[in-house]
């Protein structure tokens, strides 16, 4: 605050501070790059920093620092104990600074090949990215990666910030030989808008001040780039309106409202609104807020939104603009940036999340991976932790949404692990599968529960799981004898029948694991249309493929059987002498040797058979079918 | 005798019912774009979890926080109900506004007290000010957590409060014991929270994550939202200790040899037990001339809370411990 403001003359800067609205952006660089000392200035200059925070940051520099006696920025910006004391940083940190113009929010994120899903994290929300140039080494892969990243995520806008300058004596010749090299990998990418700024963030140059060592740089210093960027283009904002639906507002009954943020588009009462799901149209009768009903409400406006008629909602519908609606599909095609340790295998079942929607899903091909460091396409059968891949998706239910280039908000969705519930990875829609919308299910006559109705039986699948010679087989095989001779109709699927026909073309992988009990799910599925009792008899070492199965069959048709002896008992018994070779190393990926088995955790049935018969374990089975009525 | 503002509470409460009125003024855009956010992220908790309950302090981010709650979920009432961990050494100023408002919005306001610190009295004057928070604030937020079998907790922290802050999550994901672990939060994209946690997990939900301290005096400015009295400067008898200023809230307070309480016109910056809250001297009787203090403010807020005093990576420690 300058000396002699009037108090109203302050208040009315303050109430103006802002009036831009929020600037998100990302700062992409190492801090070799000196993008700690870049952000630490903007905080710095902004006069963000109080003394007691300058106080600690000085004692902290002469612990730590490596800056010598001056301020080491980089101290600000580390967020945890554990790295500081590194002297790396792992994660995405947020910072703020308000200008008398806007409120900045930046997202600061380590700049190596092993952090590019925290780069991700924060590109998803940021509408600029500052890519950040050593005037000393110029375009090195890593600023390809940052742009290359930055642009699948959707950012249109970029700053080229060339810093360092007073190490290249300020030289005009340098800057824009960068320039140019940079143009040749950002040119053709989806950038709305690149601008290149020569700076020095230690000394300030083209930050806040302009350089008067620079003096024949014309263009606007980053601050004045930042302050006046328009960052939504005029595609963005002409998008058909879209809502998805947080939470149906239902305090009485003269009052349903449907609250959520705005994705794209403005609305209006009056205005015609279409379910995505179900195409039933309404017109928009009020759009609420506790201060006033509005007139208009637009893009990123968090309302309650009424219609004229009662139709069925519920979170997870999106209302739309009725003339323009989104795809509503099944089968996409996505890139994929996978975030965990344990690696993306085709087929496996993962939950779905965009916005209020959640289904199962599975990627039913890998097509291609995506070099990170070029962007070009590479073969894969899985995609590890920070990789990126092309992928075709299999969602349970149709979902609905933009491509990520037209939409981000309505064109994303993370996916989940089933039982880490960790986020495992990002992805953007590219497009609809044709297919997907013109395989239609046959209605027929005669159904599933006119099938068990003429066999006097209900269907189930009996899944039995456990290591190699737990008794699984043995097992089943008396449960299926006593059911027969009680008049039942069944079938059982095991490995001899399964992986010398159908699945003849599959190894022992983890991903031919998974891919082996897809295709039995399936094929138990149909059977369980047919009104059969089918017993399985599968090792299926994992939780996931186990609860992708259940989900393929109806509610109660699924039993899971743990079929469940040590190790040592197994290895004893060694039926088919596998164990043997196993050890002998003769067989790789053998599930209980040197390829995991994940115990189930609620099981329907629970067989130690260390300590029973077969028999009394058959027996067991069978009492539980009769006490969840499947028999009589 | 206690400070109120009983009267600015009604008014205030009646904005959210039959005395509802439109805006005379547009809310800055950045802080629409900040109340929208916040809004998102209580419908999606709303929606996504079975026993949510959002923490109320009482102080400013907390009542900003509360505010956000009532217009999130407006005509219906807040569908969770609000929580305060009382330490039994809070302002008695904080007490009354937290009573007034509470039954001025209709609100389950939960008042929870760590009966085994009381029946111990804890005395932070006597034990210090680290054991009484620990049993009074962390042990007893635990308890209620239990009590009441919440999955999602709101807290009013910002990103920009302590440097451990700035990488904490929107949903900061916590174990069976409420413990945080830094190596094991969700990447947060886009405006999709990943709410999917165990029987017995929890988590704890940041609203103003993205909130400085500017924007929340700004934002309580603008909305005319009440706060308690002692945010604003006025007589007050105050004793100096060790160069901070402590404020005679109640007779638990001994003064020591040598020591008197004076009148100074003092206000406060931040709110919570009040041996341990320094005062500052103020001529801020108004929103207005707070935010002009504000602006020319030499140190942060929480310089004036005692606790942080230690070294850097306290605030982290104690999110460890499931503090919030």
């Amino acid at each position: 605050m300058a000396d002699g403001d009037t108090r109203a003359e302050v208040l009315e800067r303050l109430t103006r501070a802002g009036e831009r609205g929020v600037l998100r952006f990302i700062t992409c660089g190492s801090v070799d790059d000196g993008k700690s000392t870049l952000i630490g200035r903007l905080l710095f200059d902004s006069k963000l920093l109080f003394e007691d925070q300058i106080r600690i940051l000085e004692n902290e520099s002469k612990k730590h620092g490596t800056a010598g006696d001056e301020i080491d920025f980089a101290l600000l910006l580390d967020g945890l104990e554990a790295e500081r004391e590194q002297g790396i940083t792992i994660d995405v940190a947020y910072r703020f600074f308000n200008t008398e113009k806007r409120k900045f929010i930046t997202a600061d994120t380590p700049g190596h090949e092993q952090y590019t899903r925290n780069m991700a994290t924060g590109a998803s929300t940021a509408d600029l990215a500052i890519i950040l140039v050593d005037a000393r080494k110029g375009v090195l892969p890593q600023t390809r990666r940052h742009t290359y990243i930055a642009n699948m995520m959707g950012i249109r806008h970029a700053v080229l910030a060339v810093n360092k300058m007073d190490l290249v004596e300020h030289s005009r010749a340098r800057f824009h030989e960068i320039v140019s090299d940079y143009m040749t990998i950002a040119e053709n990418l989806g950038f709305a808008t690149i601008t290149p700024v020569p700076m020095s963030a230690r000394y300030g140059d083209n930050i806040f001040q302009r350089s008067d060592a620079m003096k024949w740089y014309d263009g606007p210093t980053l601050m004045e780039h930042l302050e006046r960027v328009d960052t939504a283009t005029e595609e963005e904002k002409a998008f058909a309106f879209r809502f998805p639906v947080q939470w149906v507002n239902r305090p009485n009954l003269d009052f349903r409202g449907f609250a959520g943020t705005i994705a794209a588009g403005t609305v209006k009462p009056g205005d015609e609104v279409r379910v995505a799901h179900s195409g039933k149209t309404a017109l928009i009768s009020r759009i609420v807020t506790a201060d006033q009903d509005l007139d208009e409400a637009s893009a990123g406006d968090a309302v309650t939104l009424m219609l004229d008629r009662e139709i069925d909602i519920a979170r997870g519908d999106m209302l739309v603009d009725a003339k323009s609606p989104p795809e509503v599909s099944s089968q996409f095609a996505a890139e994929l940036l996978w975030m965990t340790d344990e690696e993306m295998l085709p087929g496996r079942s993962y939950l779905l999340k965009a916005g209020g929607q959640v289904t199962p899903v599975s990627v039913t091909t890998l097509k291609h991976k995506l070099n990170i460091n070029t962007f070009e396409k590479e073969p894969g059968k899985s995609l590890k932790l920070n990789e990126i891949g092309v992928c075709t998706l299999n969602t349970s239910n149709p979902i609905a949404f933009d491509p990520y280039t037209d939409q981000r908000e309505t064109g994303s969705f993370i996916l989940v692990d089933r039982f880490t519930n960790q986020t495992v990875a990002a992805g953007m829609i590219e497009f609809s599968l044709r297919r997907a919308s013109n395989v239609h299910t046959h209605a027929m006559d005669v159904d599933k529960a006119r099938r068990s109705e003429l066999k006097g039986q209900k269907p189930a699948v009996l899944w039995f799981t456990g290591l190699s010679g737990a008794g699984k087989s043995t097992i089943a095989n008396l449960v299926e004898r006593k059911l027969a001779e009680a008049g039942r109709h069944t079938y059982s699927l095991d490995g001899d029948n399964v992986r010398h026909g159908l699945n003849r073309d599959l190894g022992f992988t983890d991903s031919d694991r998974v891919e082996n009990i897809r295709r039995i799910g399936e094929v138990a599925k149909l059977m369980v249309d047919a009104g059969l009792i089918v017993t399985c008899s599968f090792i299926s070492p994992f939780r996931s493929e186990r609860q992708m199965v259940r989900e393929l069959v109806g509610e109660g048709e699924f039993i899971e059987v743990f079929v469940d002896a040590p190790l040592e008992v197994c290895m004893q018994r060694d039926p088919k002498g596998l164990y043997k070779k196993a050890q002998a190393g003769e067989i790789k990926n053998f599930t209980g040797f040197d390829s995991p088995y994940e115990a189930p955790e609620h099981a329907e049935l629970h067989l130690e058979t260390g300590e029973m018969s077969a028999e009394q374990a058959a027996e067991q089975v069978i009492q539980r079918l009769i006490d969840n009525k499947l028999i009589g | 005798m206690i400070e109120t503002n009983t009267d600015a509470i009604r008014a205030y409460a009646d904005r959210f019912g039959a005395g509802r009125q439109p805006r005379k003024r547009a809310l800055s855009p950045h802080l629409a774009a900040l109340e929208a956010e916040a809004i998102h992220i209580m419908r999606e908790v709303a929606a996504e979890f079975e026993r949510p309950v959002m923490l109320y302090s009482i102080g400013k981010d907390s009542t900003v926080m509360l505010h956000l709650a009532m217009k999130a979920f407006w005509p219906a009432k807040p569908p969770f109900p609000f929580l305060h961990i009382d330490s039994l050494w809070e302002f008695q100023a904080m007490g009354a506004f937290r009573d007034t408002l509470a039954e001025a919005l209709g609100l389950d306001m939960i008042v929870w007290v760590n009966e085994e610190g009381r029946a111990r009295q804890i005395d932070p004057f006597v034990h210090g000010s680290a054991l009484h928070t620990q049993v009074m604030r962390t042990d007893g937020l635990l308890q209620a957590l239990n009590d009441g079998k919440y999955d999602a907790a709101f807290g009013g922290g910002r990103r920009d409060e302590e440097k451990s802050r700035a990488k904490e999550r929107v949903f900061s994901f916590r174990n069976e014991a409420h413990a945080w672990d830094p190596r094991n939060q969700r990447p947060e994209l886009w405006r999709i929270f990943n709410t999917r946690i165990r029987k017995g997990e929890s988590i704890r939900v940041f609203p103003l994550s993205n909130w400085t301290e500017v924007d929340i005096w700004q934002y309580i400015l603008e909305e005319d939202i009440p706060i308690v009295p002692l945010y604003f400067a006025a007589e007050r008898p105050v004793v100096e200790r060790e160069g901070t200023l402590i404020m005679v809230d109640d007779d638990r307070m001994k003064l020591n040899a040598g020591e008197t309480a004076e009148m100074k016109k003092v206000r406060f910056r931040t709110l919570g037990c009040y041996p341990l809250t320094g005062a500052v001297e103020s001529e801020a009787e108004t929103l207005d001339d707070i935010v002009l203090e504000m602006l020319t403010a030499r140190t942060s807020e929480r310089a004036g809370r005692l606790i942080d005093f230690d070294e850097a990576g306290s605030m982290e420690k104690k999110k460890r411990e499931g503090y919030f």
